[in-house]
């Protein structure tokens, strides 16, 4: 499919250049089961998510989105009010079309917390538990939260009560950090330094022995010293009571990156109409390739379109600026006398929003030109925030290209 | 130095705060230029592994070390000073520390090697922030022939939803660590936080998501948790000016905007078709006193936090070091350095 034509608005997308990426018809494909919407910070990811959740479930398919930190607001719209967990309905959603809408936010230390009492007996758990190296782990270590997106959506899909996930990925630093974190986390636990925390005792070979050995006593004379002894008892605790969970923890993040890699994921990368943001969904693009990850296309969100393009910019401005000076036929009024005021101001407005609309246009073209296979939507920038189901809605519709002007 | 009243004078420590996608690495450079006038020595430094400002300077990634980036605008007669950048990389800070305190240097390789570096940076509670936030009350308090060698340090920071968090060192180490040389480092840091020496600016814009995060952001700094740290400006960024007087603003608004007075300027300026012209205008003018009644709604939020705030004009075009230096003059002007 080709991009459509330039209709009255003047978005990024009326190069004409591009394939038009079709939301319904991936979200209504009964293959679909994932979508994963990702993309660098306050770029609307979430909103995004909810949206393309919102609108396949009132096309008929039953649909859980998973949300990692959404705003109050668009939180309450959806009725989520605690981080519980829990898929709960979400109340107003249209079912006419036979399908069904749960939202749930992720609570990422329950999750973890879950998974440590599944793999331990009860006196073990509530031993790693109280251990203050786990409950940094499990609240703040960098890739904890992306580890348990992941997790959850593992458990969701395993759960086959929903046709399709939507999965807003965490407010990561990078986009980047999404893909890497939990086999991150894997390898970071199943690594070396736990092996050698965990003691000598199960050392394989004697040759390792005694490397291992100056290792053990140079690691824990070293933390000793900067950290103190009760620290270093804490981390030992802390490795040998999770000693039986390590290749659990990497078996799950490799699953969990080959159960992205199937046919049934579909990942949408998001991003504003600025450098940033298209740069970071540049390389988010290339590395969904590499790693071969089905990648749908992109969404640029907020873009902004100026009415009455036939008028350029400059001949807009000129226009004010003449306007402004009293030069115009019969204007004797000269500058300030506020004759044209209001013509003064519209022809100022919308040479700054051309201007805006040609300079988001150029940002995406150097996407496109350098991604040309990437299919491409758009969602218009809106003057307010989103808060309740019909907001959705209409993004939605944006999103499935119904609004447009063509 | 300057002799000039600014409204943050004896802070010495400016900690940059913001949601994501408002600019807050931006202000943060405009900030050390502006403070960097008049002769003072200013270091700008980021600590999210981004390489954000060698990106804003357009200069190769920046290593770990303070290197030159930028000079201040000169006041007057007097020769502006330098911008140093740093990227603090919490490993490299880690080995500095080993270095410094315990003569560890040899053994940080082989520590790196075993993966302890990245356990204690990644996974020792708190012990992540206390390195970097160290690294920034390291660099305040360094002297050079018995004077500061930064006038000012400005730290890019983790976004507002962090920055709690972030900067409540003691606490977050606490599980860790109730005695030892950590603690000590980390109470150390804490006396720097916790002064009038160092604020805490908000860099926000007129939208409703990221004037929510800035309210919290200011309420949780306020917070008994948060005992003695300082708030500092409100940057609102990416300001537009209002195009519409008062009265068609408001008529605007209510859609009431007299479509032949417009039609009759249009034609005036020798623009054809001003009939079906000024009816689309007319929807985007309606679309722009929305938007402006929103950004009133959102200021009235701000200004209710009882923080001064600065405004700052949005670089159309992308920002390079010219719209720094205007963003710089911008927050020298209203008082802000």
């Amino acid at each position: 499919m080709t991009g459509r034509q330039d209709g009255g608005g003047l978005g990024p997308l009326a190069a004409g250049r591009y394939r038009w990426l079709d939301v319904d018809r991936l979200a209504d494909d009964p293959r679909t089961r994932i979508i994963v919407c990702c993309g660098s910070g306050g770029v609307g990811k979430t909103t995004i998510a909810a949206a393309v959740g919102l609108r396949a479930a009132e096309r008929g398919r039953h649909v859980v989105v998973l949300t990692v930190d959404p705003a109050r607001r668009l939180a309450q719209s959806m009725g989520l009010t605690t981080l519980d967990n829990t898929p709960r309905p979400v109340a107003g959603t249209q079912t006419s079309a036979g399908g069904s809408l749960h939202a749930m936010m992720l609570d990422m230390k329950r999750t973890f917390d879950e998974i440590v009492e599944a793999h331990s007996d009860p006196d073990r758990a509530t031993q790693i538990l109280a251990n203050p190296f786990y409950q940094s782990l499990s609240s703040s270590f960098a890739g904890t939260q992306e580890y348990m997106a992941m997790e959850k959506l593992g458990q969701l899909r395993r759960a086959e009560e929903w046709d399709l996930i939507v999965v807003d990925t965490p407010p990561s630093r990078s986009a980047l950090d999404f893909l890497d974190a939990p086999q991150r986390l894997g390898r970071f636990l199943d690594g070396r330094l736990i092996r050698i925390l965990t003691g000598p005792a199960k050392l394989g070979g004697r040759a390792y022995l005694r490397v291992l050995n100056t290792g053990f006593s140079l690691v824990t004379g070293v933390l000793t010293k900067v950290l103190g002894a009760q620290v270093l008892r804490d981390v030992q605790t802390f490795v040998t009571a999770l000693d039986t969970m390590f290749g659990g923890f990497r078996e799950r993040a490799d699953d969990t990156y080959r159960l992205l890699q199937t046919p049934g994921t579909a990942f949408l990368v998001i991003a504003a109409p600025e450098p940033d943001a298209l740069r970071e969904a540049s390389y988010f693009v290339e590395r969904l390739s590499r790693d071969r990850m089905p990648l749908a296309g992109l969404i640029v969100n907020r873009v902004h379109r100026a009415r009455a393009t036939r008028l350029s910019a400059a001949r807009s401005l000129a226009a004010a600026e003449m306007l402004q000076n009293g030069s115009a036929p019969g204007g004797s009024a000269g500058p300030g006398s506020g004759r044209y005021q209001l013509a003064e101001a519209a022809l100022r407005l919308h040479a700054e929003r051309m201007q805006l609309a040609i300079r988001e246009r150029r940002l995406a073209e150097h996407f496109i030109a350098a991604h040309p296979a990437v299919p491409i939507a758009e969602v218009p920038a809106r003057p307010e925030d989103v808060h309740d189901l019909d907001g959705l809605r209409e993004i939605g519709v944006s999103l499935a290209g119904a609004d447009d002007p063509a | 130095m300057s002799t000039r009243d600014t409204d943050w004078d004896g802070v010495r420590l400016h900690v940059v705060t913001g949601k994501g996608g408002t600019g807050k690495t931006t202000v943060a450079a405009a900030l050390a230029l502006a403070l960097a006038s008049g002769g003072r020595n200013v270091l700008l430094m980021e600590v999210e592994g981004r390489q954000g400002i060698a990106q804003l300077f357009d200069c190769p990634p920046l290593p770990y070390g303070e290197r030159k980036v930028a000079v201040g605008p000169a006041i007057g007669p007097q020769q502006g000073g330098d911008v140093y950048a740093l990227a603090v990389d919490p490993e490299a800070a880690f080995l500095e520390y080993l270095a410094m305190f315990y003569n560890l240097r040899h053994a940080g390789q082989a520590l790196t090697r075993l993966g302890v570096v990245d356990f204690v940076t990644t996974l020792a509670p708190g012990l992540r922030d206390v390195l970097l936030t160290g690294k920034a009350a390291e660099a305040v308090r360094r002297r050079k022939g018995g004077k500061y060698l930064y006038d000012a340090v400005v730290m890019d920071a983790p976004p507002t939803g962090r920055i709690g968090r972030f900067l409540n060192v003691a606490a977050e180490v606490s599980g860790l660590a109730k005695v030892g040389p950590i603690r000590g480092h980390a109470d150390t840091v804490q006396s720097v936080i916790r002064s009038p020496q160092t604020a805490v600016h908000f860099v926000t814009v007129l939208e409703e998501m990221p004037v929510q995060e800035t309210l919290d952001g200011i309420a949780e700094l306020r917070d008994e948790a948060h005992d003695g740290m300082q708030v500092g400006g409100i940057m609102i960024n990416m300001m537009r000016p209002g195009v519409l007087s008062k009265t068609d603003l408001s008529a605007a608004k209510d859609g009431t905007l007299d479509e032949d007075e417009l039609a009759t300027g249009l034609k005036a300026a020798g623009i054809e078709e001003s009939r079906s012209l000024a009816a689309e205008l007319a929807a985007d003018l309606a679309e722009d006193a929305r938007a402006m009644d929103l950004h009133r709604r959102e200021r009235q939020r701000l200004a209710a936090a009882g923080q001064p705030r600065y405004e700052l004009p949005l670089v159309p075009d992308g920002m390079d070091l010219a719209g720094l230096y205007r963003l710089a003059e911008a927050l020298r002007d209203q008082g802000a350095a």
